[in-house]
């Protein structure tokens, strides 16, 4: 994701809280996976000259069956990704893998690169999220279970919260930050 | 809401690009210089309006008489695809001129989150069909506003010594960053404080 620079906009839309990535990561997975192996399965089928409208439709369907799962399931994760969620359709890494993978290659190759790109598109969204939530306010929220109550409190940043952080600069600041840190990294290891 | 405090909302209180970060992949590919910015921005402009109306007439005529509102996203994604590709063939059709101007941004915007991400918004406030017209007016003019003040800063990006990784695209984000530090002044007390609402 940070090489590629794709789907960037759920990324700083809803990496305010961990949860709310870990929920959007998990309608990606879900829809990447499934329209990866739509396509791929159906790939000899589509005619070259609409394949770009009928990908559309394909993912547009998963992208509708995702949102009244997770409006059924996960009410408060639902309403916390608010318009990013139905966006996913428009997310260049779905098209793009439909496009540059799954039209190519068997439906188990799909399913490979499918899961691959989606586990690296939700490393990248909650190592945002958790970098924002922790210094813009002191806190990481996972799920609640039994009784925990899903938020863990750090002592000092609770304290001393960046509000910045939390607000929509700070997105685009820390994706500065890590863009140019794993370019410099990348151009490390050319180097050796 | 009244029309003014609409235009208002979209252009600089949630500017899509730099608050709601909706549309930010042509924004960071196509802000390398300002004339491509502009283009961009009026074709931008263009879809949302037209697109804001379509797909309210739509939803209201067709989707809600059939209790169809679950498909809400599937018809909208295909309404602005065949839409994008309709505006190209009539701008082609009847002025060529505007068509060598706006002609390569065209198909570029079917994927662009602002156009579908206005749709659904005028659809979740519920907005009649003026109120519509006009946040999709806004949309565009609040896209086409950061793109000329993003593409400007990259100009004078490129002439400057940046640091080894920071050179390209880490340095526009996070001078995007700055750009939405300062956007955080408009707020929602703009309006009330100018009595629009």
């Amino acid at each position: 994701m940070f090489v590629l620079v794709l789907g960037l906009c759920p990324v700083l839309g809803v990496s305010t809280q961990v949860s709310n990535a870990i929920g959007m990561s998990a309608g990606v997975l879900f829809v990447l996976l499934f329209s990866n192996i739509i396509i791929s399965a159906l790939r000899k089928v589509i005619p070259a000259s609409i394949h770009i409208p009928a990908y559309i439709v394909v993912i547009a369907s998963l992208v509708t069956i995702t949102e009244m799962v997770m409006h059924a399931f996960v009410p408060s994760v639902y309403s916390a990704l608010g318009v990013y969620l139905p966006l996913i359709v428009v997310n260049c890494i779905i098209l793009g893998r439909a496009e540059a993978f799954a039209s190519k290659n068997s439906v188990f190759d799909s399913i490979l690169d499918a899961i691959g790109m989606s586990v690296g598109f939700a490393l990248g969204l909650t190592l945002i999220a958790l970098i924002r939530e922790l210094f813009g306010s002191g806190t990481i929220t996972l799920f609640p279970m039994g009784n925990f109550g899903g938020v863990i409190n750090i002592p000092w940043f609770y304290d001393n919260p960046i509000r910045v952080m939390a607000l929509a600069p700070g997105a685009l600041l820390i994706m500065g930050y890590l863009k140019a840190f794993f370019d410099w990294n990348t151009s490390r290891k050319k180097d050796k | 809401m009244s029309y003014i405090a609409i235009l208002l909302t979209f252009i600089f209180i949630n500017n899509f690009i730099l608050v709601q970060f909706l549309g930010l992949c042509p924004f960071i590919g196509v802000s390398k210089n300002s004339e491509n910015a502009i283009g961009m921005g009026a074709s931008v402009t263009f879809v949302t309006t037209v697109a804001s109306v379509v797909t309210w007439a739509i939803y209201y005529f067709l989707l809600v008489p059939f209790n169809l509102q679950y498909l809400q996203t599937l018809t909208f994604i295909l309404v602005i695809a065949s839409l994008v590709q309709l505006l190209e063939m009539v701008i082609q059709k009847i002025s060529p001129a505007l068509y060598k101007a706006l002609g390569i941004y065209l198909p570029l915007i079917t994927t662009n989150c602002a156009v579908l991400g206005i749709a659904i918004i005028n659809i979740s406030s519920s907005y009649n069909v003026m109120e519509a017209f006009v946040a999709g007016l806004a949309v565009g003019l609040g896209f086409t506003l950061a793109m000329i003040l993003m593409s400007n800063i990259r100009e004078r990006l490129d002439l400057q010594p940046v640091r080894g990784s920071f050179r390209g695209m880490p340095i526009a984000f996070i001078s995007a960053g700055l750009m939405a530090l300062a956007f955080m002044a408009f707020d929602k007390s703009l309006i009330t404080n100018l009595h629009l609402v």
